[in-house]
């Protein structure tokens, strides 16, 4: 119950906060992306003097407070379907990126010694493979010792941008996770543990042997993890970095995703790390207040021009140019006042 | 004053009308504070009526669309969109009783020996450490649970029960599977941790209510310790007993914060008291930020729903209890 009241709260100090500093910049939802914009807040608030208040309260919470219009700007890991944009009269586009990566707990096992495919991931999560010396892990890793123990499955307990797009992988790559177990900001695990974001995923594996979690990047390398590599949809054994992440983003059809629903997982490329995801930034079509969607849409702006470097430091992954371009585009083009005007061009 | 006496001696009269407005004042008063506790307990009322009635509100979609299979589904998915509580119910009843079966024998424990048998220079700073287990917020619980208790269970308890029971019937069911290190067992464990406190001091309490002259004449009479708590100071107190039973009981049956930390949240009902579940609570603090869909939020209110109807029944179930407790002591 204490969530819930929580939310009520946060709309309440959301509403009340954009009352009563009308100059700053109010947005609220994803939890993955509040490292980034926060830092990128600060560096704004500091050549700008415009801060900005925004509330991690999850994708879901996010969605739920641009349709009601309580904030300038929602954030969601997982991207709207374009009929669900249109319907709700938003914009979408991709802000920033990430990785998502397996991690791992066996003993005398290194960050990167052991490799996964997809098929065979989707087994472990489906409760199809249960020991970690079965013969599909031991042909992708003919080389590490693998202990002949029961495997512990570790997932997010809690609705998740994540977990969306982890399972959008596994239903790409296994027709039976596809049938069976769906994709969705939380599903019905077959089998395993729940943990609580995704710190408590982290945790769990770091404490639970022989277990196996997904985590964002970030978190993979802040708790210093034992990742999986894995093999990509070119059949390329790829480790999770920089250059992987953003292989999988240039080599989207972006210009073709009406809405910019793309989703970043088992992208092509040689070099692509398959479970790639960016997360978004929603905005209304027709803005209740042009000032404040100028603001913000400034910031974004700044973001992308003078973000990168932050982000890379925080294990974040920038948006490619041509997407940028792509999205400014967008903004000029759909992002309007009440009279039709369009409220910020970008340069 | 004097001058005032002498008066009211000289006209009796008037001094009667003084008193009946001084009366009438005073019922005028009595009437106002009538109307305000009445009020304030109405208010109590209208408050839980609103409750029930917005839960209810809430939950229709979902009990519309899935009926009483609800109550009895262990599907949990939000894919699909088909819910049922069976598992967050289980795991709320399963969990709580198992913490209940620890923290009442040791909480009575604790208190029999604060009362009965501890030095008076031990008395207060045991009685002040037991308070203090219940003023430690749960979130501190939680982590403690996941971070050291729950390894500790990990490495040695659970590899043990697994081993010790590996060959008896019916109990290798119960504890099977990997040790994990969360799971039901483990939530349990530290809910009965969280409801000792309770238990114990409120016992505490109630014993010392026993009157003294009681426990001195079973004493002359040559009772032993055990017959004196057994015959005279566990009937004197038989319904307080209940009444912080009760209390531990409703404690254990909504907490969220710690359970959600050390249960594993799997929304399925494994033999195995040392696989992962989850509760009502953790269910609902786990998932109604990202609930979207109208069937889930509505599903999560069921649970919610179903978690008051639950702790309901409980408090009735208490109640008849200290009824027939009380009739006893009369009889």
């Amino acid at each position: 119950m204490s969530k819930l009241l929580r939310s009520a709260l946060v709309v309440a100090v959301v509403s009340a906060a954009t009352s009563a500093l009308a100059a700053d910049i109010s947005g609220a939802g994803a939890t993955f992306p509040y490292p980034i914009y926060s830092k990128w807040a600060d560096t704004y608030k500091k050549d700008t003097g415009i801060g900005l208040n925004y509330q991690s309260i999850g994708s879901g919470g996010g969605i739920k407070q641009i349709e009601a219009r309580t904030v300038t700007f929602g954030a969601s890991d997982a991207p709207l379907k374009p009929d669900v944009l249109e319907k709700n009269g938003l914009v979408q586009w991709p802000m920033v990126m990430g990785g998502i990566v397996p991690v791992v707990n066996i003993e005398g096992v290194k960050p990167g010694q052991l490799a996964i495919d997809g098929p065979t991931l989707a087994k472990v999560f489906l409760g199809q493979i249960t020991k970690w010396n079965d013969p599909a892990l031991a042909k992708l890793n003919p080389n590490a010792k693998l202990p002949n123990t029961a495997i512990a499955v570790v997932h997010r307990s809690d609705g998740s941008g994540t977990t969306f797009n982890y399972t959008n992988y596994l239903v790409k790559v296994s027709p039976e996770w596809a049938s069976k177990v769906g994709s969705a900001v939380s599903v019905e695990w077959p089998v395993g543990l729940g943990a609580k974001g995704n710190e408590g995923v982290a945790n769990t594996v770091g404490i639970t042997k022989n277990s196996i979690g997904y985590v964002e990047y970030a978190y993979a390398m802040e708790n210093k993890m034992t990742y999986m590599d894995m093999v990509n949809k070119d059949g390329k054994r790829v480790a999770p970095k920089t250059e992987t992440f953003q292989s999988a983003a240039a080599n989207a059809d972006w210009a073709h995703a009406p809405g910019f629903y793309q989703i970043l997982t088992e992208q092509p490329g040689a070099k692509s790390w398959p479970i790639t995801a960016s997360t978004f930034i929603l905005m209304p079509k027709k803005v209740p207040d042009a000032a404040a969607a100028a603001t913000a849409l400034k910031f974004f702006d700044w973001a992308f021009a003078h973000g990168a470097k932050q982000a890379e430091a925080l294990d974040y992954i920038p948006m490619p140019a041509n997407v940028v371009t792509l999205i400014k585009k967008t903004w000029a083009s759909d992002i309007k006042d009440a009279s039709g005007k369009p409220v910020y061009e970008p340069k | 004053m004097a001058e005032a006496a002498l008066s009211s001696v000289a006209k009796p009269a008037a001094q009667s009308e003084i008193r009946e407005k001084v009366l009438r004042r005073f019922e005028l008063g009595d009437q106002a504070f009538h109307v305000l506790t009445k009020s304030s307990a109405i208010a109590v009322l209208i408050l839980l009526g609103g409750v029930i009635l917005s839960l209810v509100q809430g939950s229709l979609p979902a009990l519309s669309k899935f009926g009483f299979g609800f109550l009895t589904s262990d599907a949990w998915n939000p894919v699909t969109e088909n819910f049922g509580a069976a598992p967050a119910v289980y795991g709320t009843l399963v969990t709580s009783i198992i913490a209940l079966a620890i923290a009442v024998p040791i909480g009575f424990g604790i208190a029999i020996f604060l009362t009965e048998l501890c030095p008076y220079k031990l008395r207060r700073p045991i009685g002040i450490a037991v308070e203090l287990l219940a003023g430690i917020p749960s979130i501190i619980y939680g982590i403690w649970g996941m971070f050291i208790f729950a390894p500790f269970l990990q490495a040695t308890v659970q590899p043990a029960l697994i081993g010790a029971f590996a060959d008896v019937p019916l109990l290798n069911q119960l504890f099977a599977g990997p040790p994990y290190g969360i799971g039901i067992l483990t939530a349990s464990i530290i809910l009965a941790i969280m409801i000792l406190p309770l238990i114990s001091s409120i016992s505490r309490d109630v014993f010392d209510t026993v009157p003294p002259v009681l426990k001195e004449a079973a004493y002359g009479v040559g009772c032993t310790r055990w017959e004196v708590m057994r015959s005279i100071v566990a009937p004197y107190t038989g319904i307080g007993l209940v009444g912080g039973v009760m209390l531990a009981l409703g404690r254990a049956l909504g907490e969220t914060m710690a359970v959600t930390f050390v249960i594993g949240n799997a929304h399925k009902i494994h033999a195995s008291i040392l696989g992962p579940g989850t509760t009502i609570s953790a269910t609902i603090a786990n998932e109604f930020t990202e609930a979207t869909g109208d069937i889930y939020t509505s599903s999560l209110i069921a649970l919610g729903l179903l978690l008051f109807v639950i702790t309901f029944v409980v408090l009735a179930i208490s109640r008849l209890l200290l009824m027939r407790i009380e009739g006893k002591g009369a009889r």
